[in-house]
């Protein structure tokens, strides 16, 4: 919201997305939204269940319209999925009867890339997400974690200036899912993109996001926004460092508001 | 490394197999089970061997097999198109659930009258049964596959901007060959069984005509043989059909 117009890379503006009640009553579960994200940065979003944060990502990468407001990526509004947005979902997108190394290279076929620099971007996505020697098995064969490692190297290759990740690692315990950020933080670095990640974790958005926007239970808005001024070479080894813990408790403590809120409402939703 | 020709439980089955045929051959020879009910097995695969030695039954089995390839491949083209638009079409779908639910509860064989008038004495009408008993099980496995495609390769497929044929093709059909394949492998069992009791009522020709003809002929000999026939065709076919099946679902699990 702070960054010079020139720095922005995607900008929602009144956002809001309702959708209709079987009963024919309408349900707003997000917005209004107005988020400027700043070109390469990695911002993370975090909210209490059910705040719309998912639904904030389709919007942005043109999956789903919204219901008032205005999208733009890099200066174009956007309707469809623009050029240049890549998405990891939390789900495991994989798909199961392609191998890893087709599974990879699926997204430039379908562009009509040329095979060699299709075989020089798969080579590069595989190495990097470490995968080599997995390039011939099928997803049913790799772990969760690998599995995903597959989504995020198809993602990778074609090379996107926003990356979109929806909870990616949330299926993954806790060991993996540090491994992976840092991962993912090598990614940022070397690509240069710009990355938007949404996670329940606070610790992972702590650790991982240059700033941070905490969202209101729904219908979901940004309430607040922590730049955890990080430096651009980090890894997972900054949770020890005394201004994590500073940031995580900021994020908590607007967190814990609106989780409470949420769970008034169900309580009192099964109250008779 | 090398490739173990039988799985322990693929061994068990076999024993189990081997000592039922085995215990089968004893009672007969005993004379526990008269040569006048059933034959020992040794006699029914001494005669299976005659009958495809001799040829004697050949245009029986050929016209058989030939009834149960087109029976199943209508059936299983027309049970994926119906099924297809039944999926596209929830509200229609919400109507016809119902009935193909109960489907098989109705013996689809007391229409023959209808079909001897409407085809005659002929292979259609023995197609035309056997496509009424097995189109179903392709019908509902084609529903089953595509709602089970993953919400999440459906956004993919938005992600990759496929329209919707592409998306078929490169999405929804392989994610929806287990299912798929599930449906054809019944569908061809039920095409097998509908083809070879439609041949006892309908026809002058086909491995189920000759059986009913040994028997009316007190001619055990060629009525175990061709039963011994049907048995081994039904399990090799099914066995090679199931392979594959499993194949699929694992290299598809998700």
């Amino acid at each position: 919201m702070t960054a010079p117009v020139d720095g922005v890379h995607a900008r929602l503006t009144g956002v809001t997305r309702t959708f209709g009640l079987p009963s024919g009553a309408k349900l707003r579960a997000l917005g209004p939204i107005d988020l400027d994200i700043r070109r390469g940065e990695f911002f993370g979003v975090v909210g209490p269940s059910g705040c719309g944060k998912s639904t904030l990502l389709d919007i942005l990468a043109g999956l789903s319209p919204p219901t008032d407001g205005s999208v733009v990526f890099e200066g174009k509004p956007v309707d469809g999925v623009p050029d240049g947005v890549g998405v990891v979902f939390q789900e495991d997108a994989s798909l199961p009867w392609l191998s890893v190394h087709n599974n990879v290279a699926f997204g430039l076929r379908r562009a009509g890339f040329e095979a060699a620099e299709t075989a020089r971007r798969v080579d590069y996505a595989i190495g990097f997400m470490g995968l080599r020697e997995f390039a011939n098995a099928y997803p049913a064969q790799l772990s969760g974690g690998m599995r995903q490692r597959v989504c995020i190297a198809r993602t990778l290759v074609l090379q996107p200036r926003l990356i979109l990740l929806d909870e990616p690692f949330g299926a993954l315990d806790q060991q993996t899912r540090l491994l992976m950020g840092e991962e993912l933080l090598r990614l940022w670095r070397e690509t240069g993109a710009t990355v938007l990640l949404i996670t329940h974790a606070l610790d992972e958005a702590a650790m991982l996001s240059d700033r941070v926007g905490v969202m209101s239970a729904r219908p979901g808005t940004f309430i607040d926004f922590i730049e955890t001024q990080w430096p651009r070479e980090r890894d997972s080894r900054i949770v020890s460092d005394p201004r994590f813990g500073a940031v995580t408790a900021r994020l908590w403590d607007k967190l814990r508001v609106e989780s409470l809120k949420i769970m008034g409402t169900r309580t009192q939703e099964k109250a008779p | 490394m090398s490739r173990q020709i039988l799985s322990r439980e693929g061994w068990i089955r076999l024993a189990v197999i081997v000592a039922f045929v085995g215990a089968f051959e004893a009672a007969c020879r005993l004379k526990l089970i008269p040569r006048t009910v059933v034959l020992p097995p040794s006699e029914m695969a001494t005669s299976l061997w005659r009958i495809l030695q001799t040829g004697e039954h050949t245009t029986d089995i050929l016209s058989t097999l030939q009834n149960v390839a087109i029976s199943a491949a209508l059936a299983v083209t027309a049970g994926f198109a119906i099924g297809v638009i039944l999926h596209a079409l929830p509200r229609l779908r919400a109507t016809v659930e119902p009935l193909l639910a109960s489907y098989y509860a109705v013996p689809t064989f007391m229409f023959y009258p209808v079909f001897i008038v409407v085809f005659g004495v002929s292979a259609r009408a023995i197609i035309a049964i056997a496509v009424l008993l097995s189109i179903v099980a392709m019908i509902a496995s084609t529903l089953t596959g595509l709602d089970r495609i993953p919400r999440v390769l459906r956004k993919t497929a938005l992600i990759y901007r496929m329209n919707t044929p592409t998306r078929a093709v490169l999405i929804d059909f392989p994610a929806a060959a287990p299912h798929l394949f599930t449906g054809i492998k019944l569908t061809f069992a039920y095409a097998f069984i509908g083809v070879i009791a439609s041949e006892f009522i309908l026809s002058g020709q086909g491995i189920g005509y000759a059986i009913a003809y040994a028997y009316n002929n007190f001619d055990n000999r060629t009525m175990y043989g061709l039963m011994l026939l049907v048995i081994l065709v039904a399990t090799i076919a099914n066995t090679a059909l199931d392979t594959v099946d499993r194949r699929l679902q694992n290299r598809l699990r998700r």
